[in-house]
């Protein structure tokens, strides 16, 4: 295939709404999660974590469980196989995977032993009962920009730019708009808590885990343990939800390794609500600086965005927050830097939308600030500033709909008759406002491999190391495949959630599907060619080095309306809608889901998310759904989604991804509707009422 | 989870034999918040008397026009009884305004009086806190406390009682019912709940080994128009930040009773008497509900982190009793 292809024209089965093939098994209760998969004599790990931030493990008193009903044993720093400390991630070496190495305790929730036992209910109750002596130390959790641990972030991605000059820029500007947003902790949440079973088959590791990608991390787990790839095999049926906190090797599937190694028989570790919280990847907090500069006019003469975010000293971390501010706008001068502050807490790493999400809300803030001040309507603010080529790079946009999704949603919106000054609408005793917020997300692939075989009986067998979960992956790869064939739905057998399936991107960074239907559609150009072999191995590593560089992004425009009680401050989302341009939509359906659940997301970033430490113990507070709240069904009552005609003409199939541009534009639209609302800006999330209360 | 004894008691005598000289046991109705607890292990009761199946349960006429709730009603069937609704719609509307509707199919009213706060402190068996481990020291008063208690706290605990039904109940003037093996009880819901002082770990006034038999609401409390408002930072699932069940009588724009009761602000539902007093024979105007509002709260003694409780309760006094004062009567 070329690398820059057409648009296909062939009806066929990508761009029908089809429901999930694996819903009946959902809804019935057949589907089986990680933590459902039987295997013969299973023995169950419970988890301990530490209680202190920072300082050492002075005794663990083994002897005080090993009696209890069901104990097989502990492991710890003690007895615990060695790891290899240069396994990591696609930063690099990761301290946060090297568990029960050492006495040393760097952040609170650290696993310090793993408790197995018969039952799940005996090793917890063992894992309760293990008394532990910590020697404490003095620790850091306060993050905030200017701390005097920072220091210039990973420059492997969103480095720092400096095009133009921006100080002279804004000297020179009719308007400058020079604020702080910042924005908590937040954490993945995802419904179905981490959970792995380990065994070994001879001398091969057997693995069932909750993760994103089960290829790429057979790998890290085959480094981490010292074994060749080929003895390491992991699969992942059904997923109840990542959002990046399952991207890793897991604390539940290193964990579950140890334990299966030690006790000579198949182990399962499934961490409990508090622990998903304490032990998997996290969003950091963020705190950004914006200056905007804009002549009378609206038009951009400079945009300067420095972000702080906190990492730990464990891992190599970037949170891109200003990666956007180098692509969505026009202006001649752009700046910007990212600085890194390390802390004792646990390694953060992507969740939904990373970077974007926190940028963009930074961002779409001060674009607001910036309409406000001129006296400008926002959309047109918007409008006035698209860039014909990337500001910053100069490439050229593989395919920019933007203002379509601005303008489709301001019609259907009705955004046409607002009033922009703020506090002008009532409804009863009801503050009324609306927002809006124009974003994007980067799209591309990743060097994936899949297989096809063509069966006696007509169909084919398709084969790639995907991961669903949740989202629908299973139903449009099958949909790709089918059409890539040009055969029915009913003709193709799919096979995923594998790592021997072969090498495969994650289903993360919104680039699965585009990363999994390349090598698809590779590898049944190969099985339609003139030889018509029986089996066919498709690797698009190759084709990715040939793809002519440009400005690749998914687009969305989101309008927000809320309410907001003067009296009592409650801020309510009345109306959610976004457009988007995702490139070719593969099922309309399922495409909706995401992006409306990733809407949802972004509406509990706004108003709800914050995972709130103790200001004296440096520990989490709120680990759990009760504390840590996410929108429930009735804080959306409202939400709409739609797609704008768009094609990424680069990548297969004409897609681009849509699991995440959902999130990004969602928390400043509903910013920019709480100030429209109340006159008072929002520059710290969550909106929580106590920021919103006026005397 | 400890290892601990279940048994169903036949009736209110077993009941209360079962439970007899023995702090560690508990008496479970729906279990909707202390089987929770003992999976935490902040509670680790060696037995459970099952009390959901005892005769306690229904709701009837008290002579005089009062009602009497029994203790194992379902917190979902006292929300929907018609008397409960037409006679004192703000203890529904609490009840409603609480939990989900799956949990209040299981919990009982005697269950919800007692739920423990959602504290997370007293949560987590890992953290100090003297509710749960007296003399181990409060961690919320120097640590997260945005959701804790501006009134009547003590250095021991700033914890808050997070019951939506028990801010109803109090307005109204409930009077709990209880059996011990020395007889049956009468406390009145305003006294019900201890004083936090240097006892947080004591919360109410039931006699050891006491169980509820019933929640008696009184014919003079009766009060059709009255309201419960629940402020709270997501539309459905979350506990109170503040909120308040009032009632007004006005009659020829002056104040001839009130009601107020304010939940999510101290150890117990708070009955705002002094707003109330302030209230009585003046007039109706929205003036004279925030000088009564800020007279109840003057004794309020927040935390850096919940100073925005007493502004918020002041507003919700003001907005709900100026509501109040416009419905037509």
């Amino acid at each position: 295939m070329n690398a820059e292809s057409s648009v296909p024209t062939a009806a066929g089965a990508v761009g029908v709404a089809r429901p999930r093939v694996e819903g009946r098994a959902k809804v019935t209760g057949g589907a089986r999660y990680s933590a459902d998969e039987p295997v013969p004599g299973l023995a169950f790990g419970a988890v301990v974590v530490s209680t202190i931030t920072r300082g050492r493990v002075l005794d663990i008193d083994v002897a005080a469980v090993q009696d209890m009903p069901g104990v097989l044993g502990v492991i710890d720093h003690r007895n615990a196989p060695r790891l290899n400390p240069e396994a990591g991630h696609f930063f690099g070496p990761d301290g946060g995977l090297r568990l029960l190495q050492d006495d040393v305790i760097p952040h609170a929730g650290r696993p310090i032993a793993l408790v197995v036992g018969e039952t799940p209910e005996q090793a917890y109750a063992a894992a309760q009962a293990l008394p532990v002596v910590y020697d404490v130390r003095p620790h850091d959790t306060e993050f905030f920009f200017g701390h005097p641990a920072g220091r210039p972030a990973s420059a492997l991605f969103d480095g720092p730019v400096d095009v133009g000059d921006v100080d002279a820029e804004l000297a020179a500007s009719a308007v400058v708009v020079d604020e702080r947003y910042g924005t908590p902790e937040e954490h993945c949440s995802a419904m179905e808590p981490h959970s792995a079973t380990a065994w070994w088959e001879g001398e091969r590791l057997q693995a069932v885990d909750s993760n994103q990608g089960p290829y790429q991390i057979a790998v890290t787990l085959a480094t981490l343990f010292c074994l060749p790839p080929e003895r390491v095999r992991i699969r992942v049926e059904h997923v109840g939800g990542g959002f990046g906190s399952k991207g890793m090797c897991g604390p539940q599937l290193i964990l579950a390794v140890m334990a299966a190694t030690r006790f000579g028989r198949p182990v399962r570790v499934t961490l409990t609500r508090d622990q998903v919280f304490l032990a998997t990847a996290q969003r950091p907090a963020t705190d950004q600086v914006i200056r905007i500069g804009a002549d009378a006019d609206g038009r951009l003469r400079a945009i300067d965005h420095v972000a702080a975010f906190e990492l730990s000293p464990l891992a190599e971390y970037i949170e891109g927050c200003t990666e956007l501010t180098k692509t969505l706008y026009a202006a001649p001068a752009i700046r910007t830097r990212l600085t890194a502050v390390p802390l004792d807490i646990l390694p953060p790493y992507s969740m939904r939308a990373p970077g974007a999400a926190p940028g963009s809300f930074a961002l779409e803030s001060a674009m607001d600030e910036l309409a406000e001040r001129l006296e400008m309507d926002p959309l047109e603010l918007r409008l006035r500033n698209e860039p014909v080529v990337g500001p910053v790079s100069g490439l050229p946009f593989s395919s920019r709909n933007l203002v379509a999704c601005l303008r489709q949603g301001a019609r259907r919106f009705g955004w046409a008759d607002r009033d922009h000054r703020p506090r002008m609408r009532r409804e009863g005793s009801l503050l009324v406002g609306t927002g809006l917020a124009a974003t994007s997300f980067s799209t591309g692939a990743f060097p994936s491999t899949a297989s096809i075989t063509a069966e006696p009986d007509g169909t084919f067998t398709v084969v790639v190391a995907a991961t669903d979960l949740g989202t629908g992956a299973r139903t449009a790869l099958t949909a790709i495949a089918a059409d890539a064939l040009e055969v029915g739905v009913e003709k193709i057998g799919l096979r995923i959630s594998d790592s021997d399936l072969g090498p495969a991107w994650s289903a993360g960074g919104s680039r699965g599907t585009a990363s999994w239907a390349w090598a698809i559609t590779e590898a049944a150009a190969k099985m339609r060619g003139p030889e018509r072999p029986a089996t066919v191995t498709a690797d698009t590593a190759h084709l990715l080095g040939e793809l002519p560089s440009r400005e690749r992004h998914a687009y969305s425009a989101v309008f927000a309306e809320v309410t907001v009680d003067p009296a009592t401050s409650e801020v309510r989302v009345r109306r959610l809608l976004g457009l988007f341009a995702v490139g070719r939509v593969i099922n309309p359906l399922m495409a909706r889901s995401q992006v409306i659940g990733g809407m949802v997301g972004g509406l509990s970033m706004a108003l709800h998310e914050e995972g709130v430490r103790d200001p004296v113990s440096g520990r989490h507070v709120n680990p759990d759904f009760a504390g840590y709240h996410i929108a429930a069904h009735a804080d959306v009552p409202d939400i709409e989604a739609e797609f704008v005609p768009d094609h990424e003409p680069g990548l297969p199939m004409g897609v681009k991804g849509a699991g995440e541009i959902g999130n990004v534009g969602t928390a400043a639209a509903i910013a920019n509707a709480v100030w429209h609302a109340t006159g008072v800006r929002q520059r710290q999330l969550p909106i929580r009422l106590d920021r919103v209360l006026e005397d | 989870m400890k290892e601990f004894a279940y048994q169903r008691a036949s009736g209110i005598s077993e009941a209360l034999r079962l439970a007899a000289g023995n702090d560690d046991v508990r008496y479970l109705g729906g279990g909707t918040n202390l089987v929770d607890l003992m999976k935490a292990g902040v509670e680790s009761p060696t037995r459970l008397v099952d009390v959901r199946f005892l005769p306690l349960d229904g709701i009837r006429q008290v002579p005089g026009g009062g009602l009497e709730i029994g203790a194992t009603t379902t917190n979902s069937d006292l929300a929907a009884h018609p008397e409960v609704r037409r006679r004192y719609p703000a203890l529904s509307q609490a009840v409603l305004a609480g939990a989900s509707g799956q949990l209040r199919n299981m919990a009982t009213v005697a269950g919800n009086l007692l739920q423990r706060t959602r504290c997370s402190y007293f949560a987590d068996p890992s953290q100090p806190c003297n509710k749960r481990a007296p003399g181990s020291g409060c961690s919320a008063i120097a640590g997260a406390h945005h959701n804790h208690a501006v009134l009547s706290w003590s250095p021991h605990c700033v914890a808050t009682n997070p019951s939506d039904m028990a801010v109803a109940l109090a307005a109204f003037d409930a009077v709990v019912r209880y059996e011990t093996l020395d007889g049956a009880g009468d406390i009145p819901l305003e006294e019900f709940y201890l004083p936090v002082g240097d006892t947080p770990e004591r919360e109410t006034a039931l006699p050891p080994g006491a169980l509820i038999t019933a929640v008696r609401l009184p014919e003079s409390a009766i009060s059709p128009l009255s309201r419960y408002r629940k402020v709270r930072e997501r539309a459905s699932y979350a506990f109170a930040t503040v909120s308040i069940a009032a009632d007004l009588d006005i009659r020829d724009g002056v104040v001839r009773s009130s009601r107020i009761a304010l939940g999510g602000v101290a150890s117990r539902p708070w009955r705002a008497r002094t707003a109330e007093s302030l209230l009585l024979d003046g007039p109706a105007t929205a003036d004279r509900f925030r000088t009564a509002a800020e007279a109840e709260l003057a004794a309020a003694e927040p935390l850096p982190g919940n100073a925005y409780k007493v502004t918020l309760a002041r507003n919700l006094i003001v907005a709900v009793l100026t509501d109040l004062a416009a419905s037509p009567y």
